[in-house]
C-alpha cells in the first residue's frame, strides 16, 4: 500500500471518490424522482410542449394565437423576458453612469442628492419597488376616457401609454440602408481617425461627424424613396384604445423599477471605478497640460472602465434575473406565462420548472461570456 | 426568482418523499394539514384576528372534527392557484380545499384525486355599473383582470373566440392582486367564478357600484382534492363529504345532533351518527365521526349559510348548490 503514500496518488484518489458519490448521489435522485412519478400516476415527459395552450397572452411580440403550443408560450414568454432585461440593461447603464459621476461631482447639492438616491433605492427590495410602482401608475394615471391627450396622437392613461405605430412600406429598405451605410461610414471614419492620431497626432471631431451622418443618411434616404413610412394612429374605439403602439403600465412599472434599482449598484461600480484610479495619474496628466476633460477622457475613465466593468456584469445578470419577479404585477414574461400559466395548465411541475431554470442559466452564461470576451479586450495590453 | 424557488423545493420534495398511508400520517401528528386560498371571503379567508373562516375551512374543519376529533386541529397551508397541486403532490399538505374546479386533466394526469364537489359554480363577469353593460356578449375588446393557473384563462379564450370577439386578458398570481388591479380601473372586467366575484364585490369601497353579469360560460364544480393512490383516505374524504349532505338532507344539524343521536328512529340517521352499523369504522375513523363533524362544523346548510349565504355579504342564492330534492345538485349516496 505504499503508493498511498504518494501525495499525488492520494489526490487523485481523493478528487475520484468524490466524483463517483457525486454520480451516484444524482442518479439516486432521479431515479428515485421518476419511480415516484410513476407510482403517483403523474404524466411525465415532454409531449406537453407540442400541445395546444388554449389561452391567450396580452403582449405578444411573436406570433401568438388560440392554436399556439405551450412551445409557442415558452418563446413569447423568452421574448419578453429579454426584451425587458435589454431595455432595463441599457437605461440602467444609462442612469447608473450618471449617478455615478454626480456622486462624485464637487457640487455639494448634486453629490448629495446621487449619494441620496443610491441609498434610498439600493437599500429597499426590488420585488416591493416593483409593486409600489405599479400601483402609482395605476393610481396616479387617469381612466381610459379621461386620457391625458398629447397632440391627438399620444395617449396616457392607467392602460398603459398609446403612441403612433410606423407601419412601413415599399421602399422603406432604402431607410434601413442609408442607416447601415451610416453605420459602416462611422466605423471606417473612427479607424482612419485613430491612425491618424496615432501617426501625426492630430484631433479629428469623429463624434460630432458621426452622428451627424447616423442622422442625415437615412432621413436623406427616407426623402429619395418618397416617404415610404406612415403612421397608424390610436383610436379610442369600444372600451379600449384600437390600433397603434401600446406600453402597458405591467412592462413600464417592471422597467422603470428594474432601471432604477440596478442603476444604484452600477453607479457605485462606476464611482469605485473612478475614485480607484491613483491620484497621481490625475496629477500626472495635469502637469503633461492636459485640460481636466482631457484627463478624464484619456488617463482616468480608460483606467475606470476596466476595475468597473465586472461588477457591472454581475448586475446585468441580476437585472435579467430579477425581471422574473414580474409575475407579481401581470407582465407575460418566461415565469409568469410559462412557469405558471403553461404548468397550471400542464401540472407538469418538474419538466416546467427544469426548462426555466436551464434558460435562466443559459441566458446568464450567455451574457457573462460576451461581457468577458469585452472584459478582456479591454484589460491593460502590457507589451 | 422567490417564487421559481419555492416551486422548485416543492419539486425537490416530489424526489424525496416515499408513499404512506395519510391517514395514519394525520393521526400521528394530531393535525390536519389543509391547503386553502389566500384570501376568498365566504370560502378561505382569515380574519382580523387571525382565525380561518369560509366554506373550504369548513371543510378542512370537518375532516380534522372526524379523524382527529377536534375541528380546531388544522394547520391552514395558504396557497395560490399554482402552488396548488404541487404542494399537495409532494406531501406538504394532507388534502387541498381551495375552490380547485374538477376537471378531466387534473383527475386523470397529475396523480391526484377529486373527492366529490362541494361547491357548483360557473365563470362569470362582473362590471362596474357605469360602462352600461347588459351582456357579456358585448365584451368585444374589452380588457379582463383574471388570476394566473386557473381554468378561467382557457375557458375565456374559448368563449371570446366562439363569438368571434378580441380581449385582452392581464394575468395575476393571487386573488388580492387581481382584485386591486380590477378596483383601481386597470381593467374593465374581472372574469372569475361567479362565487369568487361576489366575494370580489365585497372588498369594492362601494359594492353597489358592481354588477355581476347573467352569462355564465363554464361549468365549475369545485371540490376537496387528494393524492392518487391512497384509497382509505381518498374513501374518508369522499364520505365525509357525502356524510355533510346526507344530514342536511336529514334535518341533521349542529343544534339537534345530539338529541338525534339519542332518540333518532330514522335507521339511516343512527348509521350516519354511528348509533347502528360501522359506517365510520369502514374508513377507518371513531364509529361516531360524522357525528362530531355534525356537532362542531355543522351539515352542508349551515356551512352555506354561515359563511357565503343570504345573510353574509356574499348574499349567495342555494341555486345548483341546494339538495336534489330542492332543485339542485347535491345529491348523496346512501349510508347503508
Amino acid at each position: 500500500m505504499s503508493f498511498l503514500r504518494n501525495e499525488k496518488v492520494r489526490g487523485i484518489l481523493y478528487q475520484l471518490i468524490t466524483i463517483v458519490g457525486f454520480v451516484l448521489f444524482i442518479m439516486y435522485i432521479a431515479q428515485n424522482t421518476s419511480d415516484n412519478i410513476e407510482a403517483r400516476g403523474i404524466k411525465s415527459g415532454l409531449d406537453f410542449m407540442q400541445s395546444t395552450a388554449g389561452f391567450d397572452i396580452t403582449e405578444t411580440p411573436l406570433e401568438f394565437n388560440h392554436t399556439s403550443t405551450h412551445w409557442d408560450v415558452f418563446k413569447v414568454g423568452l421574448a419578453n423576458t429579454l426584451i425587458v432585461s435589454a431595455f432595463g440593461i441599457v437605461l440602467a447603464t444609462i442612469l447608473g453612469l450618471i449617478i455615478g459621476v454626480a456622486r462624485l461631482s464637487s457640487n455639494w447639492i448634486i453629490s448629495r442628492l446621487a449619494n441620496g438616491y443610491i441609498e434610498i433605492f439600493r437599500n429597499l427590495p426590488i420585488l416591493l419597488q416593483i409593486l409600489f410602482w405599479y400601483n402609482v401608475v395605476l393610481a396616479s394615471m387617469p381612466s381610459v376616457r379621461q386620457s391625458y391627450n398629447f397632440f391627438g396622437s399620444i395617449f396616457i392613461n392607467q392602460r398603459g401609454v398609446y403612441t403612433p405605430r410606423p407601419i412601413f412600406e415599399d421602399g422603406s429598405w432604402l431607410i434601413a440602408a442609408g442607416f447601415i451605410i451610416a453605420l459602416l461610414a462611422g466605423w471606417l471614419i473612427y479607424k482612419w481617425s485613430t491612425k491618424r492620431h496615432d501617426e501625426t497626432g492630430q484631433e479629428f471631431p469623429v463624434f460630432l461627424v458621426n452622428l451627424g451622418l447616423l442622422i442625415t443618411l437615412p432621413i436623406l434616404a427616407y426623402l429619395i424613396a418618397g416617404s415610404p413610412v406612415s403612421f397608424e394612429y390610436p383610436v379610442f374605439k369600444g372600451f379600449n384604445f384600437q390600433g397603434g403602439r401600446t406600453f402597458t403600465p405591467e412592462f413600464l412599472a417592471l422597467l422603470f423599477a428594474l432601471t432604477i434599482y440596478t442603476a444604484t449598484f452600477i453607479a457605485e461600480a462606476v464611482r469605485s471605478g473612478i475614485e480607484a484610479v491613483n491620484k497621481g495619474q490625475k496629477e500626472a496628466a495635469t502637469s503633461l497640460g492636459l485640460t481636466p476633460t482631457q484627463s478624464l477622457k484619456f488617463v482616468v475613465l480608460p483606467q475606470a472602465v476596466r476595475i468597473a466593468i465586472p461588477p457591472i456584469i454581475n448586475q446585468y445578470l441580476n437585472l435579467a434575473k430579477n425581471s422574473s419577479l414580474a409575475a407579481a404585477i401581470g407582465y407575460p414574461e418566461l415565469v409568469t406565462v410559462f412557469a405558471g400559466t403553461s404548468l397550471n395548465i400542464t401540472g407538469q411541475a418538474l419538466e416546467i420548472i427544469g426548462i426555466t431554470m436551464l434558460t435562466y442559466l443559459v441566458i446568464s452564461l450567455f451574457v457573462s461570456a460576451i461581457l468577458n470576451w469585452f472584459n478582456k479586450k479591454m484589460k491593460i495590453k502590457e507589451r | 426568482m422567490k417564487k421559481l424557488l419555492k416551486l422548485s423545493t416543492a419539486v425537490a420534495m416530489i424526489t424525496t418523499l416515499s408513499m404512506a398511508g395519510t391517514l395514519d400520517d394525520v393521526k400521528k401528528a394530531g393535525t390536519l394539514k389543509c391547503g386553502v386560498n389566500t384570501g376568498l371571503p365566504g370560502f378561505a379567508e382569515a380574519d382580523s384576528k387571525g382565525t380561518w373562516r369560509g366554506m373550504d375551512v369548513d371543510f378542512c374543519r370537518a375532516v380534522a372534527a372526524a379523524v382527529l376529533g377536534d375541528a380546531k386541529k388544522v394547520k391552514y397551508v395558504a396557497l395560490n392557484a399554482k402552488e396548488r397541486f404541487t404542494a399537495l403532490q409532494s406531501g406538504e399538505i394532507d388534502i387541498l380545499a381551495r375552490n380547485t374546479t374538477w376537471t378531466n386533466t387534473r383527475d386523470t394526469t397529475l396523480g391526484l384525486n377529486f373527492a366529490g364537489v362541494n361547491y357548483y359554480d360557473g365563470q362569470g363577469f362582473m362590471v362596474p355599473k357605469s360602462l352600461g353593460v347588459k351582456s357579456a356578449k358585448e365584451l368585444d375588446n374589452a380588457t379582463l383582470c383574471i388570476q394566473s393557473g386557473t381554468t378561467t384563462e382557457m375557458n375565456l379564450a374559448d368563449y371570446f373566440r366562439a363569438n368571434g370577439m378580441k380581449f385582452k386578458a392581464i394575468t395575476f398570481d393571487t386573488n388580492e392582486q387581481v382584485d386591486n388591479a380590477f378596483f383601481s380601473g386597470r381593467c374593465d372586467i374581472l372574469t372569475s367564478d361567479q362565487s369568487s366575484l361576489y366575494a370580489s364585490r365585497t372588498k369594492a369601497t362601494d359594492p353597489s357600484k358592481y354588477i355581476v353579469l347573467p352569462d355564465v360560460i363554464s361549468k365549475e364544480p369545485l371540490g376537496p382534492v387528494v393524492r392518487q393512490g391512497d384509497d382509505q383516505w381518498f374513501n374518508a374524504i369522499k364520505w365525509i363529504l357525502n356524510a355533510v349532505i346526507t344530514a342536511e338532507e336529514k334535518g341533521i344539524s349542529s343544534k339537534n345532533v345530539d338529541d338525534a343521536a339519542k332518540n333518532s328512529t330514522d335507521p339511516e340517521v343512527r348509521r350516519l351518527l354511528g348509533a347502528e352499523g360501522t359506517m365510520g369504522k369502514n374508513i377507518g375513523l371513531d364509529g361516531d365521526a360524522f357525528m362530531k363533524v355534525i356537532k362542531q362544523v355543522g351539515n352542508y346548510g349551515e356551512m352555506f349559510e354561515n359563511n357565503i349565504g343570504e345573510n353574509t355579504p356574499l348574499k349567495i342564492k342555494r341555486g345548483l348548490n341546494a339538495l336534489w330534492d330542492n332543485g339542485g345538485l347535491l345529491y348523496s349516496p346512501p349510508f347503508r
